[in-house]
């Protein structure tokens, strides 16, 4: 009885989270009817519109599917064998699942920032150079790297020692080189799959200035466990709850809208007592 | 003493008797039985050394006595003759264990990248990966025996014949050694290589095997010195060989099997000369270790 009850709540919170109406350019359309691992149903009716220059958050609960449709914008998903999906991600109009689509081309236009940082194990400058190189990038390399850095923020504090590892650098400057890496070969749209979730405060606060910054250049998407986090980056927030109901365990969003109306007056309930801290 | 003085002794010594005990106590149950454990393993520890350093004393003593410059260059001696040296027995393992390690390491590691990355739960990969666990116990006769049925019975015993079985003892240790390594690649680097817009190929290539080099090396080094100490599959392919090597077809001189043949003769410049190349192919192998340390470091 209950279970029935909740599926109508959270369908009637699933047509108006739909109702969202994005002001800006839409940059990547994504509407993931159902996400599949198998037989398992991980996300169902999540249409969640990327703006272009923005940065939209998604938050919510663990086990709620946000970085599973995070993953589905750049087909990330696509290494887990078992994945499939009914709904259509639409870039710049094209659909990145159509059949003559590559997923590698699709990547380096949107990058992504992993949640731990993960620089390969070669030099500063390699890391940054690497994705460049991929590309056969034909101009000054140097002048690049130096401007990924900068960009990343990260060059004065590694301008004298571009030859050390990648990995002896600190856990927050390493994000930040794996961002400098993920921006250094120009994509449109940047994945981040919680970024500061490994790091210490300031590190952190590090990370959220740059991404204020990125978005004067890129379209930002952002998990984020930390909803103080979204409140002080994201312009655009969408809130992701676990339906339960029906013996899994299944995300979904319940609801989307300008941050600081998802924060203020969010329109769902279950949104309320999330925000206000009431569960997670 | 005063009775002020008695009440504050008594005190200072109640005091006392409540606080914690926080000096070592080497007697109490619990570091008795930490104490006796670990001073257990360390014994046995010097007990499991001891025979792997006398053979290596034995080995410095004995063959040192007669490793020189003419052991190292001259053909094998004659019966009753003085000196002589191994020159072509050396140059003959490590040719045959070229062969070998030519053949085996390319394949290995092909295999390997296909266990590991492209199709790890695949049937195909099942069997293989259960294949190659049985082949690291075969008995290395064996190979020297199947070696000796495809090709000494058709073209006689040869270097080349001598080199493929190596082979076939070398690839079940690459194979299985070189998945091990690359599936210890972490996830997170695979996922940092395709985020940002690498082909599978080129994951394999700039991410999965750089990062798995060093167990990757380790292997390989581990299945040279396996097979560079073979003697039993060399009886039945390479047989020996009183010369240096003339071609990759004729019968041909290993380390090993001069150690067997020299060893059991009743000569005693003969089982000096035995001792020697026992040394020179323990040095042998240590040196490919110390190389495959060398290289098998992270490059940064």
């Amino acid at each position: 009885m209950s279970a029935t009850a909740e599926v109508v709540a959270s369908e009637t919170a699933a047509s108006e989270a739909s109702a969202f109406a994005p002001l800006g350019d839409v940059v990547i359309d994504c509407d993931l009817q159902k996400v599949y691992y198998g037989d398992f149903l991980a996300v169902r009716d999540s249409s969640v519109p990327i703006e272009k220059g923005k940065i939209t958050g998604f938050i919510g609960p663990s086990g709620c599917g946000k970085s599973t449709v995070l993953r589905s914008l750049n087909r990330m998903n696509d290494l887990i064998p078992i994945f499939r999906f009914e709904g259509h991600v639409k870039y710049h109009g094209q659909d990145i699942y159509g059949r003559k689509v590559d997923p590698v081309v699709v990547r380096r236009y949107i990058g992504m920032v992993f949640q731990q940082p993960n620089p390969f194990s070669m030099s500063i400058y390699d890391n940054v150079a690497f994705g460049l190189r991929l590309n056969r990038y034909k101009g000054n390399l140097d002048e690049h790297v130096q401007k990924a850095l900068e960009r990343a923020a990260l060059w004065n504090e590694v301008k004298d020692k571009l030859k050390n590892s990648g990995l002896s650098l600190s856990g927050g400057q390493q994000q930040r080189l794996c961002i400098a890496r993920a921006i250094a070969t120009e994509p449109d749209v940047l994945l981040m799959d919680e970024p500061c979730s490994a790091l210490d405060p300031i590190a952190t606060r590090q990370v959220e200035e740059l991404m204020l910054e990125l978005k004067e250049r890129y379209t930002v998407a952002l998990v984020t466990h930390n909803m103080q986090q979204a409140t002080r980056v994201a312009d655009t927030t969408a809130f992701f709850g676990v339906d339960i109901s029906e013996g899994g365990r299944t995300g979904y969003l319940v609801e989307m809208g300008q941050t600081r109306q998802i924060f203020q007056d969010p329109r769902e309930t279950l949104t309320r007592q999330y925000v206000a801290g009431e569960f997670s | 003493m005063s009775r002020l003085d008695q009440i504050s002794a008594a005190v200072l010594e109640e005091a006392r008797m409540s606080m914690p005990r926080l000096e070592r106590q080497p007697f109490e149950r619990r570091a008795m039985k930490s104490g006796i454990l670990t001073g257990l393993t360390w014994m046995v520890a010097i007990l499991g050394s001891i025979p792997l350093f006398s053979v290596i004393y034995m080995l410095a003593i004995k063959g040192g006595a007669r490793l020189d410059l003419e052991a190292l260059t001259a053909l094998p001696p004659a019966g009753f003759e003085t000196g002589g040296g191994f020159g072509n027995a050396i140059v003959g393992t490590l040719v045959m264990v070229g062969i070998g390690g030519i053949t085996s390491i390319p394949i290995g590691i092909l295999a390997a990248v296909y266990l590991a990355v492209l199709g790890p739960y695949s049937k195909l990969a099942g069997i293989s990966r259960f294949v190659a666990k049985t082949l690291t116990g075969f008995p290395s006769i064996l190979a020297g025996v199947f070696t000796y049925a495809i090709l000494v019975i058709n073209f006689g015993y040869s270097a080349l014949a001598g080199g493929v079985s190596l082979a076939v003892l070398m690839l079940p240790t690459i194979v299985l050694a070189a998945e091990e390594a690359m599936k210890q690649v972490p996830q997170r680097m695979t996922d940092a290589a395709f985020g940002i817009g690498c082909t599978r190929t080129q994951v394999i290539w700039k991410v999965v095997l750089p990062t798995g080099l060093p167990g990757i090396l380790t292997g390989v080094m581990l299945a040279v010195a396996g097979a560079a100490g073979e003697s039993a599959p060399l009886l039945f392919t390479a047989l020996f060989s009183n010369y240096y090597l003339s071609g990759l077809t004729e019968p041909t001189a290993s380390l090993s099997i001069l150690i067997y043949n020299f060893s059991a003769m009743p000569f005693e410049n003969q089982i000096q000369l035995a001792w020697a190349a026992s040394l020179v192919l323990v040095l042998i192998v240590l040196v490919f270790n110390i190389l495959a340390r060398l290289f098998g470091r992270p490059k940064v």
